[in-house]
């Protein structure tokens, strides 16, 4: 566990190391790319603050977990924790509303709980599906999507149950 | 689609906090929902900014150039087509290596330079562009940055010890994708 933590320092050391011995300014490109981040981050304010007062709208009128007791029985089977049921279905479709359930879950259950690895594993290996497609395709001119579609919801769902596997395995 | 989805969720909620008789608690929770957000953006400002710094300069110091060039091989094979062309290879290559380095905002743009270039080859290696759309649709991130960030704020002891489950489950994702994508390119019906 001190070599994982260790993973990302070394890393940013390595990174640091490599850039300054190739003649880079990397006070000038770090300070550049923090001004990227936070120019990201107000790029995703307005679309969370709208997500967050769904997501609350929806779990306290009882919606979110008539939703999770619908799902439940088919994700108990599978050993995905069945919390985890609107996330899995709003991530292909919406970065930033997936984004405000993994928050509010990994918030209400503890960052280290299980629901709560569960919730940030699935996010940090999947995409906003639909929206990928969308892009690459109407940039490249083609209308027919063909096999895209069915095969990249595949990867989703090897993604999601996937990552509840693993998290049970590993933090169960 | 998004502005239905938002319409749909938000007229269901209505409809069962009406149903469950706590609406008044369901209006309480919209505003205070709201009003969560600026801070959670607030907490994960922070380590966002933090993390794109260090990116950019992997960009800048010629590292996602680099690791560009040591994935040619392996795209060689995952696009025997289009690959041939080496504009595309090397769009090809800066859109997996953004991808990995967690540089979205540059691997958009290379990846459709690839796609436009490989729409535009015609029929055989427009038959990859499902594949590049796979490829991008599984999130290959190195270090998951923005989720690590919500971890961190929200108190976790290492927010980046998921960062294997993340690899695994990134990988077996791709693997999936690539499969599924070429089970279905031999029995989809317009191809023949």
């Amino acid at each position: 566990m001190a070599l994982l933590s260790l993973t990302p320092l070394l890393l940013l050391g390595f990174l640091c190391l490599y850039a300054r011995l190739r003649g880079c300014d990397v006070y000038q490109a770090l300070l550049d790319g923090a001004d990227k981040g936070l120019r990201l981050t107000l790029e995703l304010m307005p679309a969370l603050v709208l997500l967050f007062a769904l997501i609350h709208t929806l779990r306290a009128s009882g919606l979110g977990e008539y939703l999770v007791d619908l799902a439940a029985p088919l994700l108990r089977r599978l050993g995905v924790p069945e919390e985890t049921a609107l996330l899995m279905l709003l991530r292909p479709l919406s970065g930033s509303g997936a984004l405000a359930v993994a928050s509010e879950l990994i918030t209400r259950f503890g960052a280290d709980s299980l629901i709560g690895r569960c919730a940030a594993v699935m996010i940090g290996s999947s995409e906003t599906t639909f929206y990928v497609i969308a892009v690459y395709f109407s940039a490249a001119g083609v209308r027919e999507t063909r096999w895209a579609i069915p095969a990249a919801l595949c990867a989703d769902l090897a993604c999601f149950l996937s990552a509840a596997w693993i998290c049970r395995l590993l933090w169960g | 689609m998004l502005g239905t989805l938002f319409t749909l969720i938000f007229l269901l909620s209505l409809y069962f906090s009406v149903l469950s008789g706590n609406a008044a608690q369901t209006g309480n929770a919209l505003l205070l929902g709201a009003q969560e957000a600026i801070p959670f953006c607030l907490g994960i400002a922070g380590s966002l900014c933090f993390w794109s710094a260090w990116m950019e300069l992997a960009e800048r110091c010629g590292l996602a150039a680099r690791l560009s060039d040591l994935l040619r091989p392996l795209l060689r094979r995952l696009f025997p087509r289009s690959s041939q062309s080496g504009e595309i290879l090397s769009a090809l290559g800066e859109n997996l290596s953004a991808n990995l380095l967690g540089l979205g905002n540059a691997a958009t743009p290379a990846g459709i330079r690839a796609a436009r270039a490989m729409a535009a080859l015609g029929e055989p290696a427009r038959d990859e562009l499902p594949l590049l759309v796979v490829l991008n649709t599984a999130s290959l991130q190195l270090v998951p940055g923005t989720i690590a960030a919500v971890r961190a704020s929200a108190g976790a002891a290492a927010p980046f010890d998921i960062m294997p489950a993340v690899w695994l489950s990134s990988l077996l994702s791709v693997c999936a994708g690539l499969g599924a994508a070429s089970i279905l390119k031999r029995r989809w019906p317009s191809c023949r």
